[in-house]
């Protein structure tokens, strides 16, 4: 539990913050029975990324990283929109379905592929996956013919825009696939095989663990869940955009896996503070919204947040800090870094 | 059997070169008015921030990291100096200097903490890149329109070749920093120490080699280089804008690789990389003349060459493995 301490405070840190600036932050009310509020809504917003970094978790887990994330994304939900485009009554609900199966199978391929090159050929998973990044978006426009394609669909929007029991639908969505992976790696061998294959993929192999597989079948559940974040991305707004739809969602989940205290360097994953991560990025997000500070203000943050999460990391950091301070010195490196 | 194994380091920038002539040439049968000098020369000027970009992150690969910061810094770059020039009134000469200052000591600053506290390059430049984006956003949000005499000038300025063919002031400064980096790269101590690094950095440490100065100056320079970039691509948009070259670290890496540089570092060529530049502006030219073919294509065209590079690489290396 000691690793989701700082998370957790900086959580606290960030939500306290808006309780002083915005008193009546937590407050949730009921409108229509759907419940409204802040927090309801930073869930809601932060449920693709959530999604997305679960499934980065594990291939980060790998000692991998799959930068596709952002275009499979908008491979899913072009298709899916252009498939209820094409249909003669957009709101039949096996019309969706159909949709809906057919954009995360094609998630779960392009997952394959990265799993291919990586498992099957060898290829370094930052310039594995960076083939699809760059052809990904290509494919996407291809699919929408370069337009934004704009659906009316009432089953289609359910999943981004739908309420459940007074929660929003995407909140459901995010709960089930944290379960199935929670239960399948810590109730099952596979989240072991995992980590055994992040800290040695040769020894592993030795061990009698099918690594080759282990390795297809993450990067196939980062395609899926990168499908589904897009799914939900996508109906939100009841449109496809080949060129916008998931930008720069593969530098955030990368993001939310690191400040989760999962170790870029593989062999451990923690899938609790890989939530956090993204709930903490989606809160800092809403928090500068909401102070007024120019949005474009959060990259700056996000980006010393990144060096001080990985300085934090970093022992060669750590041990000079304290080396400085048992010297009694003032540590004026830490200028240079900040 | 050493000769073979110097000529399979050369196979993917030769294979980038012949490929390279052949889609010229089979585009000069395809379309009329597609063989010409000036067809050619355009690649130039149309690139000519990709290839110096493209040098620096050569260096930064075959030291066997990697620089994400690249596309940020060129838009600071362009941010900076057009703030500097229309808000504040400086003199092109003072910015000019100024921003590259700026640019190198960014990477310097990316470079010691890569080095100093053992974090990953990929990281690192991460941060970078949305530290430079960002601080174009703080500059302003709004894109600034350059109207300095100096600027407009040098960007409208043709440099005449035989045969009323030109290139512009851009493609020189490009063709300056690629001669810099060949000489660096391939005749000074820095340019041995940074193959040394990309072929085994405890090797290296090992031998003597000064590893963690080499690694904050490559990276210095892979941010001098994105600087350089940037000025030229002032000249070339005549703005500031904080969203200008999104997503150029990505064309810079393909570039690299289609070259013939390896990823795993220790082996490339800033040559190979200037093809590589030239192969997707070729892609970009034929979509072009063909017209009906959308931009789109360009982007899954690229995609399917680093495949194919990446593959030839994967099979040259295992094969050298295998010859070892």
């Amino acid at each position: 539990m000691k690793r989701l301490t700082w998370p957790l405070v900086t959580l606290a840190v960030l939500l306290l913050v808006n309780v002083i600036y915005k008193p009546d932050f937590f407050s949730i009310t009921m409108v229509d029975g759907h419940l409204f509020g802040s927090l309801i809504d930073i869930l809601n917003r932060a449920a693709p990324l959530i999604l997305v970094a679960v499934g980065m978790t594990l291939v980060i887990a790998t000692k991998g990283i799959d930068l596709s994330v952002g275009s499979v994304i908008a491979i899913s939900g072009a298709l899916a929109c252009l498939l209820i485009s094409k249909s003669e009554d957009a709101s039949a609900l096996n019309v969706v379905l159909i949709a809906v199966g057919a954009a995360l199978l094609v998630s779960v391929v392009s997952g394959l592929w990265n799993g291919l090159l990586v498992g099957g050929i060898g290829i370094q998973p930052i310039v594995a996956t960076l083939i699809l990044m760059v052809a990904g978006r290509g494919i996407a426009q291809l699919v929408t013919d370069g337009q934004i394609i704009t659906i009316s669909s009432e089953p289609y929007s359910f999943i981004g825009a739908g309420y459940l029991a007074g929660l929003p639908f995407s909140i459901f969505i995010v709960a089930f696939v944290l379960l199935v992976s929670a239960l399948l790696t810590r109730r099952t061998a596979i989240g072991l095989f995992i980590e055994s294959v992040g800290c040695n993929p040769e020894a592993s192999r030795l061990a009698g663990i099918r690594s080759t597989f282990v390795v297809f079948l993450v990067y196939m559940f980062c395609g899926l869940c990168a499908g589904i974040a897009g799914l939900i991305l996508s109906s939100n707004v009841s449109s496809a955009d080949g060129n916008n739809a998931g930008l720069w969602y593969e530098l955030d989940a990368i993001l939310a896996v690191v400040i989760g205290g999962t170790s870029l360097n593989g062999g451990r994953f923690y899938l609790a503070g890989t939530v956090l991560g993204a709930l903490i990025i989606q809160t800092l997000t809403t928090t500068i919204y909401s102070l007024g500070v120019p949005p474009e203000i959060t990259l700056v943050v996000k980006a010393v947040v990144v060096l001080l999460v990985c300085l934090i990391g970093s022992e060669q950091f750590r041990s000079k800090w304290k080396k400085d301070k048992a010297a009694g010195k003032v540590p004026s490196k830490k200028e240079v870094t900040a | 059997m050493s000769k073979l194994r110097i000529g399979s380091q050369f196979v993917p920038a030769l294979v980038t070169m012949v490929l390279f002539c052949l889609m010229f040439l089979a585009a000069s049968a395809q379309y009329t008015g597609f063989f010409s000098a000036q067809v050619f020369l355009n690649l130039f000027i149309d690139n000519a921030f990709l290839i110096i970009t493209a040098v620096g992150m050569t260096f930064v690969i075959i030291s066997g990291g990697i620089d994400l910061s690249v596309g940020s810094v060129i838009a600071l770059t362009t941010m900076i100096s057009a703030s500097l020039v229309e808000h504040h009134g400086w003199s092109p000469m003072v910015v000019i200097p100024l921003v590259l200052v700026i640019g190198s000591l960014f990477g310097w600053v990316m470079g010691y903490i890569i080095h100093e506290y053992q974090i990953q390059p990929f990281i690192v430049t991460l941060a970078g890149m949305f530290l430079a984006r960002g601080l174009c956003y703080v500059i302003s949000i709004e894109t600034i329109t350059i109207t300095n005499e100096t600027y407009t000038a040098i960007s409208q300025a043709k440099v005449p070749l035989p045969g009323g063919n030109y290139v512009s002031i851009s493609v020189v400064l490009a063709l300056l920093v690629v001669g810099l980096a060949i000489y660096l790269a391939h005749y000074t101590k820095f340019g041995r120490n940074t193959y040394a690094i990309g072929g085994s950095e405890s090797s290296a440490l090992l031998m003597g080699l000064p590893v963690g100065r080499t690694k904050i100056l490559v990276y210095t320079f892979s941010g001098f280089c994105s600087a350089m970039a940037g000025v030229v691509f002032t000249f070339y948009m005549l703005s500031g804008y904080g969203l200008h070259a999104v997503g150029l670290e990505l064309d810079t890496i393909a570039a690299v690789v289609i070259g013939g540089t390896l990823l795993t570092g220790g082996v490339g060529y800033i040559a190979g990389t200037l093809f590589g530049v030239l192969i997707q502006g070729i892609i970009q030219t034929i979509i072009m003349f063909e017209g009906t073919l959308s931009s789109w294509w360009t982007k899954i065209a690229i995609g399917i060459l680093l495949f194919l590079f990446i593959l030839l690489q994967r099979v040259l290396v295992s094969r050298k493995a295998k010859a070892a």
